[in-house]
C-alpha cells in the first residue's frame, strides 16, 4: 500500500531561505522570529518615560531594518510579552534604534528595571508611515500632546534632515505639567534649525515655568497661517488631536492632510488577532497613520 | 472535478488505510442532551466503526485542529544573560472526515486570512498542509442558515467530499493525494443512475433548509444601523463570555501571553484564542477600552462577521452554521438580531 501522507515541511519552501524582513509582508516565512537585540543605552526623561536605545545584534540583520517615521515594532522581553512600541529615532541612523517607553504595566515595568546590555527582541517595523514625501514643498506642522512626541519626534528629525525640502516647519508641543516634557535637552537644536519654530505649553505651570500654560490648542492662533497647502501631523491622546484637527479643519486645511497616529494594543502587528481592530480596520496594517478623514469614517476610532 | 463511486463496506477499509499514516479525527458521539438527541465532537478515533456520519452538528467546529485554542508559537531558553528562541511548526499527518460544507468553506474563509493575505501564518498552513480532508453532504440541521450565505455548498477546499447515495458514497475529488488515497481501496466508475440519484439528494437537501436570514445588503444595514438601539437591546442581554467566538468555525481572534516556566530555564509565548466580546478586548495601555460595554462588543462581532470581513474579503465570515446561536446562554442567535436591525425602522 502506497503511503498517501507525506508530512509537509513548511520551512522547506523557497521563503525559508530568504533572509528575515518583515518589509516582505506577502513572503515572509517565520513570522514569529524576532530580531534579537541588545539594550545599549537607556536616558531617564521623566519620572515615568525613559528613552532605549537599542542595536540589533546580527550584523546583516541590522543592514535590512529600515523603517520610515510612524511606524512601529513589537518589542520582545522573553517571558514576560512582547508589546507595540512607536520608533522614535532617525530613519537614517542605521543599527540604532530608538524607543520612548512609559512605565505602564507588565513589559515596560521590566523594561524599566532593565539595563544596558539587556537583550530584547524586535519584530518589525509595521504599519504605515506619515507622507513625509508627499508633503515636500509645503509648510508642515508638527503637533504632539504627551507621550505623542515618541512618534512624532521621528517625523522631526526626518523634516530637519531634509530641510531643505520643506517650506515652514512649525512644531507644537503640550505636556501636563513641565516635569513631563520629553525630550528637553532636544528642543534647543530643533529651534537652531533654519526656519524651524518650536512652541511648547503646559497645562499646570510650576514655579520655574515661564512659557504658556493651557492646551495644546491654545497654541494654534499663532502658529502661522493655515492655507490649503498646509499638511498637518497631529499625534496624542483621541481628545487632544480631535480638537486640534477640527481647530485645523474650520481653519481652512483639508481632512486628508491631517495625518494621525491610532494608539491600540497590537498582539501581532501582522493583521491577523484582531485585537487593534477599528470597526473593520486593521490598525496594525491600514495604520496607525490615518489621514483624518479616514478616521473620521472609522467607526469608534475616537 | 472528478467523481469516483465508493460501496460502503470499502468505506471501513478506506479508513484503516488512512490510519495507516494519519490520525484520523472525525464525528464521535460523545452523549446525549436531555432530550435524547445525540452530542457530537470531532475526535480523535481509532476505527471507522467509532465514526458517526449521520450527525446532525457538532458543538465546537473543527476550526481547533488548524487553529488550537492555544498554541506554542515559539520557546525561549534562557541560558545566563542571553535566550535563544526556537519555533516548531505542527507537521504530523492528520485526516478530519465527516466535514459539512460550511465547515469546509469556514475552512476556506480562514485560509483568507492566514495564507493568502499579507503575513501568512506558517503555524496555520503547515497544519492545513497536513490536513486531508473528507466533507461529506447532509440534510439541513435545526437553525443552520447556511444556505442564506451561499456555504451550503462546495466545490474546493476539501480532498474527498462524500454524497451518501444509501449504499454507496458518491465521491467528489479535489485534489491529487485524494485520488491517491480513494485508490487504496476498490471504488468505481460513476454511472448515469448514480449522477441522477446523486442530483434528487442534492436537491432534496436544497429544499430542506427551514432557517433563512435576508443577507442581501447586510453590510450597508449595519453601517447604517450603528446606533441602533438593537445593539443596546442584545447588549444587555449578553454575558460577555464568548462561547460564541470559542465555538465559531471563522473566530480567529486570539491574544498572545508568556508564561516562564517553573525552574526559570525557559518560556513559552502562548497564542490564545480569544473573543472580542471579553471585556478587556479593546483595552490598551494606560488601561482606556475602547469598547467597554457588552453591546459595543457585541457590535463589533456583528460588525467584523458581516461588514469587515466583507471588505477585506468581498464575502461575510459568517457561514451560518449557528453553533453561535446554540451555545449562547443568553439565547442570542443570529438571525434574529439580523431581523431585528433590518426591522428597525423598516417603512
Amino acid at each position: 500500500m502506497k503511503t498517501v501522507f507525506q508530512p509537509y515541511d513548511v520551512t522547506q519552501e523557497a521563503e525559508v531561505n530568504e533572509p528575515l524582513d518583515f518589509k516582505r509582508r506577502s513572503r515572509l516565512q517565520h513570522v514569529d522570529r524576532t530580531f534579537k537585540s541588545e539594550i545599549t543605552s537607556i536616558i531617564q526623561l521623566t519620572e515615568m518615560e525613559k528613552l532605549f536605545h537599542i542595536r540589533i545584534i546580527d550584523h546583516a540583520e541590522r543592514d535590512r531594518f529600515t523603517f520610515r517615521p510612524g511606524q512601529f515594532i513589537m518589542l520582545e522581553v522573553p517571558g514576560f510579552g512582547e508589546i507595540p512600541i512607536s520608533l522614535s529615532g532617525s530613519t537614517y541612523q542605521r543599527g540604532m534604534i530608538e524607543l520612548c517607553i512609559r512605565k505602564v504595566g507588565l513589559v515596560t515595568g521590566v523594561l524599566h528595571r532593565a539595563s544596558a546590555g539587556a537583550h530584547v527582541g524586535i519584530r518589525g517595523p509595521f504599519g504605515t508611515h506619515f507622507p513625509l514625501e508627499r508633503m515636500k514643498g509645503s509648510d508642515i506642522l508638527l503637533i504632539a500632546g504627551g507621550l505623542g512626541l515618541a512618534p512624532l519626534r521621528s517625523a522631526i528629525y526626518y523634516v530637519t534632515e531634509n530641510r531643505p525640502d520643506y517650506a515652514d516647519v512649525r512644531i507644537l508641543y503640550g505636556t501636563a505639567n513641565p516635569a513631563n516634557l520629553l525630550f528637553d535637552y532636544q528642543y534647543e537644536q530643533w529651534r537652531r534649525a533654519d526656519g524651524v519654530q518650536l512652541s511648547i505649553i503646559v497645562e499646570h505651570g510650576d514655579g520655574d515655568w515661564s512659557g504658556p500654560v493651557g492646551l495644546i490648542t491654545d497654541l494654534l492662533p499663532d502658529a502661522g497661517d493655515i492655507t490649503r497647502d498646509t499638511f498637518a501631523i497631529v499625534c496624542g491622546p483621541p481628545v487632544m488631536f480631535k480638537f486640534v484637527c477640527n481647530w485645523l479643519s474650520d481653519h481652512g486645511m483639508p481632512m486628508q492632510r491631517m495625518f494621525v497616529s491610532l494608539e491600540r494594543r497590537m498582539h501581532c502587528g501582522m493583521g491577523k488577532c484582531c485585537r487593534c481592530n477599528v470597526g473593520s480596520t486593521y490598525t496594525c496594517l491600514s495604520g496607525p497613520v490615518f489621514d483624518y478623514w479616514t478616521v473620521m469614517n472609522l467607526k469608534e476610532a475616537i | 472535478m472528478l467523481f469516483r463511486i465508493l460501496p460502503k463496506e470499502e468505506w471501513y477499509r478506506f479508513i484503516d488505510s488512512l490510519l495507516e499514516t494519519a490520525e484520523v479525527v472525525g464525528p464521535k458521539q460523545v452523549a446525549s442532551d436531555k432530550t435524547g438527541k445525540p452530542i457530537h465532537h470531532y475526535l480523535p478515533v481509532k476505527s471507522a466503526t467509532e465514526l458517526d456520519l449521520d450527525y446532525e452538528n457538532t458543538e465546537y467546529s473543527a476550526k481547533t485542529y488548524f487553529l488550537p485554542y492555544q498554541e506554542t508559537l515559539s520557546e525561549y531558553k534562557f541560558d545566563e544573560q542571553d535566550w535563544s528562541q526556537e519555533i516548531r511548526y505542527r507537521l504530523q499527518p492528520r485526516a478530519i472526515v465527516g466535514l459539512h460544507a460550511c465547515d469546509i468553506n469556514a475552512l476556506l474563509k480562514l485560509d483568507k486570512v492566514f495564507i493568502s493575505s499579507y503575513f501568512p501564518s506558517p503555524y496555520y498552513r503547515s497544519r492545513r498542509q497536513n490536513t486531508f480532508i473528507v466533507g461529506i453532504d447532509h440534510d439541513p440541521c435545526e437553525g443552520g442558515f447556511c444556505r442564506s450565505l451561499g456555504t451550503d455548498t462546495v466545490t474546493h477546499g476539501f480532498d474527498l467530499f462524500l454524497t451518501d447515495l444509501g449504499d454507496r458514497y458518491f465521491v467528489s475529488i479535489d485534489s491529487d493525494r485524494g485520488y491517491t488515497a480513494l485508490q487504496q481501496v476498490d471504488s468505481r466508475e460513476v454511472t448515469e443512475a448514480d449522477t441522477r440519484e446523486y442530483l434528487e439528494v442534492r436537491h432534496r437537501i436544497s429544499e430542506g433548509f427551514a432557517t433563512q436570514i435576508d443577507a442581501h445588503n447586510l453590510a450597508n444595514l449595519l453601517d447604517i444601523e450603528f446606533e441602533s438601539d438593537v445593539w443596546k437591546k442584545w447588549g444587555s442581554r449578553c454575558m460577555g463570555c464568548g462561547s460564541c467566538a470559542m465555538v465559531c468555525p471563522t473566530c480567529y481572534c486570539y491574544g498572545v501571553t508568556e508564561e516562564i516556566s517553573m525552574d526559570g530555564e525557559s518560556a513559552r509565548r502562548i497564542k490564545q484564542l480569544y473573543s472580542c466580546n471579553f471585556v478587556d478586548f479593546a483595552r490598551v495601555a494606560g488601561g482606556h477600552n475602547f469598547r467597554p460595554d457588552r453591546s459595543t462588543r457585541l457590535k463589533y462581532r456583528y460588525y467584523h462577521q458581516h461588514r469587515g470581513f466583507a471588505e477585506a474579503f468581498e464575502e461575510p465570515k459568517c457561514v451560518g452554521c449557528n453553533r453561535c446561536g446554540r451555545a449562547c446562554p443568553a439565547g442570542i442567535t443570529p438571525p434574529e438580531v439580523i431581523k431585528d436591525l433590518q426591522d428597525e425602522d423598516r417603512p
